[in-house]
């Protein structure tokens, strides 16, 4: 086999070269019918079905899961963090959206 | 006040209020270095821990065994996968990780420096080796670091098996031929001090250790642990029926611990600098795997962009 032993072969072992890596997928999993998929982890794959089976192979070596979805990790958009008291603060002072702020008498029953 | 050190004091508020620190939540520059490095250092040991139990894959004695070891050798595979992941969310890329690595720029644990020998030491292996680990890692499932300690609670429950499998191996050899319990002993001998030495330094020569405590990377120090893991081994060496090989090794009724003799430091810092028995023989092999693998990679990628290229004229 032709072989390059020098570690440093810009082909493979650069780290500015990242052309060659594949792209990152992140990992929702149902754990069974009933549930919802919920967020596992992520894992690298060159494309969607590899991502599958990488998944499976990765995250479900238990049974751990009855159905996998994957997705690109550059296709979720996510809230910024900065952003969070804009964003789920004016949900604080709504206490009339919860049931205990509506004073009912004790006898009242089921309701 | 500059708006830095608000920033950091706001931090360490919330590592002190048991918060999680997320990934795109602010952070000290040194708290994200600082979890690259120990994040990576981890999973590269994962990676590297496969090589020295992989050599006795295709020589276990049972079809059993066989099973076993080849579901362990790919779990650590798994733990080095959840990590790399867990690293990558600190903006460092896969490709820099491994050139780390590579590069002999990142360290692994200096326990996989050492080299399998005998069967025996697959047991051994999965006994103290994956024991200390899992001490380790089950404090690190409350660590600060929302991704790394998911990462680890998935790790953990999959560490008590290798645990197990390596014990039995053990027991079924201790109550064997005295050849077979000699061998056991024999491993006993060569992966106690370096299972002691997982832990790392000594607390009064681990100066990351203080900080590490504040911002909840570490909970418990280096020699906790380790006094940690003598006092549940020793009992578990006294029913295989053989010797910890530490003279120093006794019971202390008033400390309520056992003490034990000092480690090698010497030996320690020589497999940390890269002169362990087996350092360039693992990098090697890395370094080989990732090279002869190139074709590999860069196939599945040309195949996928011919793909997505099909469908695109398909539906122009
Ligand atoms: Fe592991
Ligand atoms: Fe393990």
């Amino acid at each position: 086999m032709n072989k390059d032993k020098n570690p440093q072969t810009p082909k493979t072992s650069k780290p500015q070269n990242h052309t060659t890596e594949w792209p990152l997928w992140e990992v929702f999993i149902r754990s069974k019918n009933g549930l919802e998929h919920r967020h596992v982890g992520s894992l690298h794959a060159a494309d969607a079905d590899m991502a599958i089976e990488n998944a499976r192979d990765v995250y479900t070596r238990r049974q751990e899961g009855v159905s996998i979805w994957v997705v690109e990790s550059r296709n979720i958009t996510a809230s910024n963090p900065e952003n969070s008291g804009e964003l789920f603060e004016p949900a604080k002072d709504k206490i009339y959206r919860h049931p205990t702020f509506y004073e009912l008498p004790i006898e009242l029953k089921h309701i | 006040m500059s708006p830095e050190i608000k920033l950091e004091d706001a931090f360490q508020a919330r590592i002190d209020d048991e918060q999680k620190i997320e990934p795109k939540d602010w952070m000290p520059e040194k708290y994200r270095k600082t979890h690259i490095r120990q994040i990576s250092q981890h999973a590269h040991s994962e990676i590297v821990g496969m090589l020295p139990e992989g050599n006795w894959i295709t020589r276990a004695p049972s079809l059993k065994r066989k099973l076993g070891l080849l579901a362990k050798v790919q779990d650590e595979a798994g733990h080095g996968l959840y990590l790399y992941s867990a690293a990558e969310t600190l903006g460092i890329s896969r490709d820099e990780l491994f050139d780390q690595l590579h590069t002999g720029k990142a360290k692994y644990s200096s326990i996989f420096n050492y080299p399998t020998l005998s069967w025996a030491d697959i047991g051994a292996i999965g006994w103290l080796v994956d024991g200390a680990a899992i001490i380790n890692q089950v404090m690190l499932t409350r660590t600060s670091y929302g991704p790394y300690a998911r990462a680890m609670v998935r790790i953990c429950k999959e560490e008590s098996f290798h645990q197990r499998q390596g014990y039995e191996i053990m027991l079924t050899l201790c109550q064997g031929m005295p050849e077979q319990k000699a061998m056991a002993q024999d491993a006993l001998n060569r992966f106690w001090w370096p299972s002691l030495m997982m832990f790392g330094p000594r607390d009064s020569d681990s100066p990351n250790t203080e900080q590490s405590v504040k911002w909840k990377i570490k909970r418990k120090t280096n020699d906790e642990l380790r006094q940690q893991f003598v006092d549940i081994t020793v009992p578990q060496a006294e029913y295989l029926g053989i010797t910890i090989p530490d003279p120093d090794l006794k019971w202390n009724e008033d400390r309520g611990h056992y003490d034990f003799g000092e480690i090698d430091w010497e030996e320690f810092w020589q497999v940390v600098k890269g002169n362990g028995p087996c350092n360039k023989e693992r990098l090697k092999a890395r370094v080989d795997a990732w090279e002869e693998g190139a074709w590999v990679r860069e196939a599945a990628v040309a195949y996928s962009t011919k793909i997505k290229n099909n469908e695109v004229k398909r539906t122009a």
